[in-house]
């Protein structure tokens, strides 16, 4: 699904990462873990065609998407969602969420200029859409509200939503527990494993262990910018370098 | 001072703030999308009113066919402009981009002289020149125009941007450019749109007024900058603020024209516009983070 090949970052003389290679299995949840510094969301900014790496190449579905810009892989079919939420903070929650459905829209401004009843059709097939995507992930009752004024846990899975509403067929999550308290924890991971069921490969950034080993069908463990170990949560688990990675060696 | 007279100014000020407002608008659309202070804007209105003149007069079209072909040729000058000054740019940070604004405009009212001269021009009124007479006031079928035109303007605006979704992208790039290249929208193609709506709203602007005020290749520079200050007053908002402060521009120049000297009458705008920038910087409307289209 997503092969990620000798991925070098150098930032000035730091290198955040170092030829970082592995490849993501399509219907799988994948956590990438590690230590703060440990270059995932560098990893994760690479993936998603936020930086652009020193070296190394990221293919698609088969296809090399390197350098690609977050818009093309959107319309690939990839998405992510951010530690700090982004939101259409000004437009309400459903309005957000119509956005994510724009690339499946045809009207383009020729469009809309010429024919804008149709356009205001098409806009009304969208808001069904987009109300589909709120009721799956829980916040059907505050599509009226504004973004901006949800509460941080409720501004995640808009994110998500919005993310969904995109069609996508992975889609990428930065920390989505950061900042949830417990209830909303559970509720994130219920949240993970139907989106798989959709059929949507997962991969995740995650500090949370409980969460990460709970869902994860495979985990990458990433230390200084290298590929630690990778493995099924409980390989990862009974991992010695992992384990002296995560609580600091003795010799 | 006599009902009567203030009545004449304030409804010859509302007509006049109409065409800053959709100046205005023009400006915040830009603004919105791309971050940018488009200083070319008063060359679109200029644009609009010449090549008005020009398919009159050189390809002898009757006025309701004059009209949208001067507005498309000017929206074709709005396009390249987008493609060839600011799309190109590889480190587009907002100085670079103003100033590029700055020379675009130079040069196309630079070439508006060569094509036009620096003669002022008429364009004949819409619907005749008798006047209407309002109580004691009297205005001309073309401030009628104007009023109208805006209004359905603004409408079909205000439909564009919230009750389609190609205008809800726009949006989304306006709140938060990052999210909406996140989600697949082209924020480069937005901003090209954001290019076309605003050349054409100007040259739709530079067009109606053309027949009230005469037209010439520099008109763009003083229309941009009460259309900038318009768009000022009402925060960057391409909505109905932005409106509210071309009509209050517009307004209050009437009535200082009328009541203290017509010599102060560009004065009172840019006095408005530093008083703005000093005291409500978020526009006379805004919370400190408001709306913006």
């Amino acid at each position: 699904m997503l092969e990620v090949s000798g991925i070098t970052q150098i930032f000035g003389g730091v290198t955040a990462l170092n030829a970082v290679s592995f490849s993501i299995r399509k219907g799988d949840i994948t956590g990438v873990i590690g230590p703060n510094g440990a270059g995932k969301t560098t990893l994760f900014n690479i993936i998603t065609g936020i930086y652009t790496q020193t070296a190394g190449t990221v293919s698609l579905e088969g296809k090399d998407v390197t350098g690609l810009t977050p818009d093309k892989l959107a319309r690939r079919a990839m998405v992510r969602t951010f530690q700090n939420i982004e939101l259409f903070g000004a437009m309400t929650v459903l309005e957000n969420v119509m956005v994510g459905m724009h690339t499946k829209s045809s009207s383009g401004l020729l469009a809309c200029a010429l024919k804008m009843p149709w356009s205001i059709a098409e806009e009304r097939r969208i808001r069904a859409g987009a109300l589909k995507w709120l009721e799956f992930t829980g916040i059907l009752d505050l599509a009226e509200q504004t973004a901006g004024s949800l509460p941080f846990g409720k501004g995640r899975l808009l994110e998500i939503a919005r993310a969904l509403a995109v069609e996508p067929r992975i889609i990428l999550m930065d920390e989505p527990a950061a900042g949830l308290n417990s209830q909303e924890t559970l509720g994130l991971a219920t949240l993970i494993t139907r989106i798989r069921d959709l059929d949507i490969t997962v991969v995740l950034v995650e500090h949370d262990m409980e969460l990460v080993m709970d869902i994860c069908d495979r985990i990458v463990v990433l230390n200084l910018g290298t590929k630690l170990a990778e493995g099924t949560p409980r390989e990862i688990q009974e991992s010695p370098e992992v384990i002296a990675a995560y609580l600091g060696d003795d010799d | 001072m006599q009902f009567d007279q203030l009545l004449q100014y304030t409804l010859s000020g509302l007509s006049t703030g109409a065409i800053y407002a959709l100046i205005g608008i023009g400006f915040s659309i830009i603004y919105n999308a791309t971050g940018i202070i488009n200083f070319a804007q008063g060359e679109f209105v200029m644009l609009g009113g010449l090549l008005t003149l020009s398919s009159l007069e050189l390809l002898k079209l009757p006025l309701w066919a004059a009209i949208p072909c001067s507005v498309a040729f000017s929206t074709l000058v709005g396009i390249l402009f987008e493609r060839l000054a600011i799309r190109p740019l590889k480190q587009p940070t907002p100085i670079n981009l103003v100033i590029i604004t700055i020379g675009g405009s130079i040069l196309i009212r630079g070439l508006a002289m060569l094509v036009w001269g620096k003669d002022t021009h008429a364009i004949p009124p819409f619907s005749g020149d008798t006047p209407i007479a309002v109580g004691g006031a009297t205005i001309l079928p073309q401030h009628l125009w104007i009023l109208a035109i805006t209004v359905v303007i603004i409408i079909i605006n205000k439909i564009y941007f919230y009750h389609t979704i190609s205008g809800k992208a726009m949006r989304a790039c306006a709140y938060n450019r990052r999210a909406a290249g996140l989600v697949g929208i082209d924020v480069r193609r937005m901003v090209l749109f954001s290019f076309i709506i605003s050349s054409a709203m100007g040259a739709v602007a530079g067009i109606i007024v053309a027949p009230l005020t005469m037209t010439a290749y520099d008109v763009g520079v003083m229309l941009g900058l009460k259309g900038f200050c318009a768009a000022i007053i009402g925060g960057m908002s391409s909505g109905i603020s932005t409106v509210i402060g071309g009509l209050i521009l517009g307004v209050l120049e009437s009535l200082g024209a009328g009541l203290i000297s017509s010599g102060y009458k560009d004065a009172i705008a840019f006095i408005i516009l530093l008083l703005i920038l000093f005291i409500r910087p978020q526009g006379l409307f805004g919370k400190a983070d408001s709306e913006r289209v």
